[in-house]
């Protein structure tokens, strides 16, 4: 019995020890000119389902619950959230040359359609962020055209 | 004592599956530069380190392709100490055609792995693509292309087949562009599938067809285009 209460003992401190663990956290109030939103300023929908479904990963600003202050989470969050940005970053839209902004209306086009995006794990966590499959082809249709456009 | 118990099972149990989920990625990031030291003598098993290196993640991509590049590619080095500038540039751009129908080859074929191989090869040549030779209008042009194809060519590297194949279709039209800057000293086809994705090119060095984006399934689809040379 006294093995069990030092075990427990030693995990409460390693789960509060964790806890002070600093994590880089993804936020910020600016929203620049090479926005995707404000530079293709789509219609109120897709501005919807893109900020509540793809923003958290995909740009400078996470809309943290708050479960996700708290380590290990926190981490794996971070990770995912780095991935996503390096992947794409809508805040950084219109640095990106015209044939990336192709390429990446592709992907996008794809991984929405063959509902890849959002991920599972993702939406397991966040039920807000989930689309429909009327919200799918709205955002597929809409992207459909801004790539005609960028052809 | 026996809510203790009952206590500590929950908050182990709670514990170490929050671990390993946090942990999965960094452990396997430890055991792939674990990997890398042991293999970097041995140039015979490096094909097989790349192999399993195929579903790391993006970050280790870049140690993979600096071990790449000094290993497999020895004509790089050997090149930009003998010959002249003008003619590395041209040997460039040959290389990343040549990787560009590697990877074509095996997507023929349906192979998976290869495919993945030449995918990281294409990357790791395209890294090292001097263009300080082309006018700064083609310089910029280049630039992108170059930018845009690595990234297609990293996911290639770690991606299923129907993945690939999405991939291949953009980068096939980063390749295309290119050629129309750099020039081909051999003929190259331009060849087209009307059912793939709303239709999609290729290039290849022989008139025949062999269809990339299904293989097997419909290895003669498509026409030829055009004709580059």
């Amino acid at each position: 019995m006294k093995i069990l209460r030092i075990i427990l003992i030693i995990l409460l401190i390693a789960f509060v020890g964790m806890q002070f663990v600093p994590t880089r956290r993804n936020q910020s109030n600016i929203v620049p000119k090479t926005d995707f939103l404000v530079v293709n300023n789509p219609s109120k929908n897709v501005n919807t389902i893109l900020q509540e479904s793809c923003y958290d990963c995909h740009s400078n600003n996470t809309d943290y619950p708050w479960y996700n202050k708290m380590q290990p989470i926190a981490w794996f969050l971070e990770h995912h959230i780095k991935e996503g940005k390096d992947e794409l970053n809508f805040n950084e839209w219109d640095t990106y040359s015209e044939r990336r902004k192709n390429s990446k209306l592709n992907a996008m086009i794809h991984q929405i359609e063959d509902e890849e995006m959002p991920l599972y794990s993702y939406v397991l966590m966040h039920r807000d962020a989930e689309i429909s499959k009327d919200e799918r082809q709205t955002l597929v249709a809409y992207l459909r055209i801004l790539k005609k456009n960028h052809e | 004592m026996k809510n203790l118990k009952v206590a500590t099972a929950i908050v182990a149990m709670a514990f170490v599956s929050l671990t390993t989920m946090s942990c999965r990625d960094t452990k396997k990031e430890d055991l792939h530069d674990d990997g890398m030291h042991s293999e970097m003598p041995e140039e015979g098993n490096h094909d097989d380190s790349m192999m399993n290196h195929e579903n790391s993640m993006m970050d280790e991509n870049d140690s993979i392709m600096n071990h790449d590049t000094s290993m497999m590619d020895h004509n790089n080095t050997d090149r930009s100490n003998t010959v002249m500038d003008s003619k590395m540039q041209n040997s460039d751009a040959k290389q990343v055609v040549a990787d560009y129908m590697a990877l074509k080859d095996a997507l023929v074929a349906t192979n998976k792995e290869d495919a993945a191989k030449a995918g990281k090869k294409l990357e790791s040549t395209l890294k090292g693509f001097n263009v300080s030779s082309y006018s700064a209008e083609q310089q910029k042009e280049l630039k992108d292309i170059i930018e845009d194809a690595m990234e297609h060519a990293e996911h290639i590297g770690k991606s299923e087949m129907d993945h690939q194949r999405e991939h291949f279709k953009i980068l096939s039209k980063d390749i295309t562009d290119m050629v129309a800057i750099t020039g081909t000293e051999t003929t190259l086809y331009q060849q087209f599938c009307p059912m793939y994705d709303g239709g999609s090119a290729w290039l290849s060095r022989s008139k025949d067809i062999k269809n990339p984006y299904y293989g097997s399934k419909m290895l003669n689809c498509g026409k030829v285009e055009k004709e580059i040379n």
